[in-house]
C-alpha cells in the first residue's frame, strides 16, 4: 500500500517537471533550434563505480556536471555498498524523490537511480537495462558477435563460430537477436533466441541475405536479399511466411521501420549517388528523403518516436547525422562516426568509430551532441544495435 | 466471519493512513529492489549467465528450417536466378585457377570497365571450355564505405560480373555470387594502392567432387 501511494505521487512530480522543464519541443528549420543546452546537475557522496555510472547515463542523455550552486538539480546520496540517492528541482524549492536500491550489482542499481533521474527531469523511457548487440573482430575478417549492457559493461558472445558476422538486430521486447552469419559458407540470416542458445536460419536463400530489421511489434522482418538479381528490400512475416520485394533499385542497403511500422527507410543508389528512400511497408513508389548538405547516406535508423532518422553520411570520413523523417529538419551533421542505432529514449544513439581495423563503439546524445565511448572492448567493435 | 469481513478494510485503511502520516513527518526513502538479470527490454525472462550458442554445426537439422520461398516476380533489370540445382559449397572451390583474371572497380562503383573484359571473356572461354565447371563470383570492397552499404555493393559488383558473363553467353545458372564486403580485403593497407587492389571481382573456379572427397551428409542447400 506504502509503495502503490508512493509510486503515484513520484509519477505525478515526473510529468509537472517534464512539462515545466521541457514544454513542447518547437522544430524549426535551422540547426541552433535543433540543439539544446545541457541541463546542468550537482552530483553529491557518490564516490565510486555508482559515481562512474552516474556520470556516463546522465551525461549521454543531456545532463551536465556543476557545483550545487550553479545547478538546476541537486542529486544527492550514496553509492557505499547499495544505492541511495534523492533528487531536488533547486529552483523549486522540492526533493523530487528519494531512494534506496537493493539487490543485483552497484551498476544496476546505478543505471536505475540514472532511469528514475532521467524520467523525472526529462521524462523520456528508461535506458538503464538496455543491451546492445554489436560485431566484434579481432581484426578484418571472422568475428562474433557479442551483447552488452549498453555502457559496453558485462560484454559476452551470443556466438562462437569463427566466422565473418553482420549487422545484429532485435525482436523488440525480447532477448533475441537476427543477424548475418557466413558460416554455412554463404551471408545467411539467422534468428537466435538469447534466452536458450537456440538458432535457425531466417533467410538463406542464393546470394546475399543481410541487414534483418524487425518491425516494432516484432510481426515482420525487413531485410536485404539479392535472389532475383540485385540487391533490395524484401519483407515477409515473423515466421518466414509471406515474402515479397519492396524494391528494384539497383542496389539498396540497411532498411528499419518506422514506429508505426508503415513506412521502411533505406540506402539506396539512384543515378550512381547513394540516397535515402521510404517505402510503404505494403509495397509501392519509393520516395527519396533528402539529406542534402549530407552526402553519401547509408545506414538509416527511424527514432522510437517517429520524429527522426539517424544515418551515416560519407564525406571523406563518415559522421554521424539526423534528418527529421519528413526531411524537414536537416541534416545535422552531429560527430564523427557510424551506424548509428537509437536507444528507446528517442535522443541516445550508439555508434561506432575510431581508426579502420579499430572500431569502438561510443554513445551520443543527439540533442547536446555529448558522447562517450563505451567501456574499453579489445579488438574491433561496430554495427552496434540497441535493444527497444 | 462478519466481523472479520468488516474489520479487515478498516485495519487495511488505518495502516494505510499511519503510512501516510508517516511519510509526511519523516522522509522514508522508498526501495527498489532489483532482479539479478534484468530484462534486456522489457522481456518478462531475464538474460541467463551464459546465453551463447554452442558452435555451429553444419549439419545441424536446424539449419533447414528456412522460409518457403514464395514466387518470385519477373525482374526485368538483369538476369533471374532461377535455378536452385546446385550449390557452390556442395564442389570443389579452386580460387587459384582464375586468380589472373580478378577484375578491378573504380571508387564506389559496379561498373565493369573496359579495360577489364579481357579478364571477363577469359573467364568466359574458360567455363565454356570444361562443361561440368561451375563459378563463385566474390564481390569484395575497399574500406572506404559503411559495412552494410559495402556488403550491398560487393554484391552488385559479383552481379555485374554475372551479367556480363551472360552478355557472352555463359548461363547465369552456371553462376553465383557471394559477397564479402570489405571483410576480405587482399590488402590490409589503408592507403590507394591497397584500396585499389581490394575494390575486386574474384572468380572461384567449381568443379564436381568426386565421390571420395564428397561429405558424409552435404550441408543443407540454399534456396
Amino acid at each position: 500500500m506504502l509503495a502503490c501511494l508512493a509510486a503515484v505521487s513520484t509519477v505525478v512530480l515526473a510529468q509537472e517537471v517534464a512539462q515545466a522543464q521541457e514544454g513542447p519541443i518547437v522544430i524549426s528549420n535551422s540547426t541552433s533550434a535543433f540543439l539544446q543546452k545541457p541541463i546542468p546537475v550537482s552530483l553529491e557522496g557518490f564516490t565510486s563505480e555508482g559515481a562512474q555510472v552516474l556520470k556516463f547515463d546522465l551525461y549521454v542523455q543531456g545532463f551536465s556536471f556543476v557545483g550545487p550552486d550553479t545547478a538546476q538539480y541537486i542529486i544527492k546520496g550514496s553509492d557505499a555498498g547499495n544505492i541511495t540517492g534523492s533528487l531536488a528541482d533547486k529552483f523549486a524549492k522540492n526533493t523530487l524523490f528519494s531512494k534506496s536500491y537493493n539487490g543485483a550489482s552497484l551498476r544496476r542499481q546505478a543505471h536505475a537511480f540514472a532511469d528514475d533521474i532521467t524520467t523525472a527531469i526529462r521524462g523520456t523511457k528508461p535506458i538503464g537495462g538496455s543491451k546492445i548487440a554489436y560485431k566484434s573482430q579481432s581484426a578484418v575478417g571472422p568475428g562474433e558477435i557479442f551483447v552488452a549492457d549498453f555502457d559496453g559493461f558485462g560484454a559476452q558472445p551470443a556466438t562462437s563460430d569463427g566466422a565473418i558476422v553482420a549487422r545484429p538486430a532485435w525482436l523488440p521486447g525480447h532477448l533475441a537477436l537476427y543477424y548475418t552469419s557466413y558460416v554455412r559458407g554463404n551471408p545467411d540470416i539467422f534468428f537466435h533466441s538469447l534466452s536458450n542458445g537456440q538458432r535457425r536460419v531466417f533467410a538463406g536463400y542464393s546470394g546475399l541475405n543481410t541487414s534483418a530489421s524487425v518491425s516494432p511489434d516484432g510481426s515482420k522482418v525487413a531485410m536485404i536479399l539479392s535472389k532475383t538479381g540485385s540487391p533490395n528490400v524484401w519483407v515477409c512475416n515473423a515466421d518466414g511466411s509471406g515474402l515479397r520485394r519492396l524494391t528494384k533499385g539497383i542496389e539498396d542497403s540497411s532498411p528499419c521501420w518506422s514506429p508505426d511500422g508503415q513506412t521502411i527507410c533505406f540506402a539506396a543508389k539512384i543515378n550512381a549517388r547513394r540516397v535515402l528512400a521510404k517505402v510503404s511497408a505494403g509495397g509501392g513508389e519509393v520516395q527519396r528523403l533528402s539529406t542534402a548538405g549530407a552526402p553519401n547516406p547509408t545506414e538509416p535508423d527511424w527514432s522510437p518516436d517517429g520524429k527522426w532518422v539517424a544515418f551515416t553520411s560519407q564525406a571523406g570520413d563518415f559522421s554521424i547525422c539526423v534528418v527529421s523523417a519528413d526531411g524537414k529538419v536537416g541534416p545535422v551533421t552531429l560527430v564523427a562516426g557510424q551506424n548509428p542505432s537509437w536507444s528507446a529514449n528517442s535522443r541516445t544513439l550508439v555508434y561506432n568509430r575510431g581508426a579502420a581495423g579499430h572500431q569502438r563503439l561510443a554513445v551520443l546524445d543527439v540533442f547536446t551532441k555529448q558522447t562517450r565511448d563505451g567501456h574499453a572492448a579489445s579488438g574491433s567493435n561496430s554495427e552496434p544495435a540497441w535493444s527497444r | 466471519m462478519k466481523i472479520a469481513r468488516i474489520a479487515l478494510p478498516l485495519v487495511l485503511a488505518l495502516v494505510a493512513s499511519l503510512a501516510v502520516t508517516g511519510c509526511k513527518h519523516k522522509q522514508t526513502p522508498k526501495t527498489t529492489m532489483l532482479q539479478d538479470h534484468p530484462a534486456a527490454t522489457g522481456a518478462s525472462s531475464g538474460i541467463p549467465e551464459n546465453f551463447g550458442a554452442k558452435p555451429f554445426n553444419p549439419g545441424d537439422n536446424n539449419i533447414t528450417a528456412t522460409p518457403t520461398p514464395t514466387p518470385t516476380p519477373p525482374y526485368t533489370g538483369g538476369p533471374i536466378d532461377t535455378s536452385t540445382n546446385w550449390d557452390p559449397r556442395t564442389m570443389n572451390q579452386d580460387p587459384s585457377k582464375l586468380e589472373a583474371y580478378t577484375v578491378h572497380f573504380k571508387l564506389d562503383s559496379s561498373v565493369v570497365e573496359t579495360s577489364e573484359e579481357v579478364n571477363v571473356a577469359a573467364v568466359a572461354a574458360a567455363l565454356k571450355a570444361d562443361p561440368t565447371a561451375k563459378l563463385l563470383i566474390e564481390g569484395h570492397c575497399d574500406e572506404r564505405g559503411t559495412e552494410e552499404y559495402n556488403r550491398a555493393l560487393g554484391e552488385r559488383r559479383a552481379l555485374a560480373l554475372r551479367e556480363d558473363l551472360a552478355k557472352q553467353e555463359v548461363s547465369p545458372d552456371l553462376i553465383r555470387t557471394i559477397s564479402y564486403g570489405k571483410d576480405k580485403p587482399v590488402d590490409p593497407g589503408h592507403d590507394e594502392s591497397a584500396w585499389s587492389k581490394n575494390r575486386r571481382g574474384a572468380f572461384i573456379w567449381c568443379t564436381p567432387k568426386t565421390a571420395d572427397t564428397a561429405p558424409a551428409a552435404a550441408p543443407a542447400s540454399a534456396q
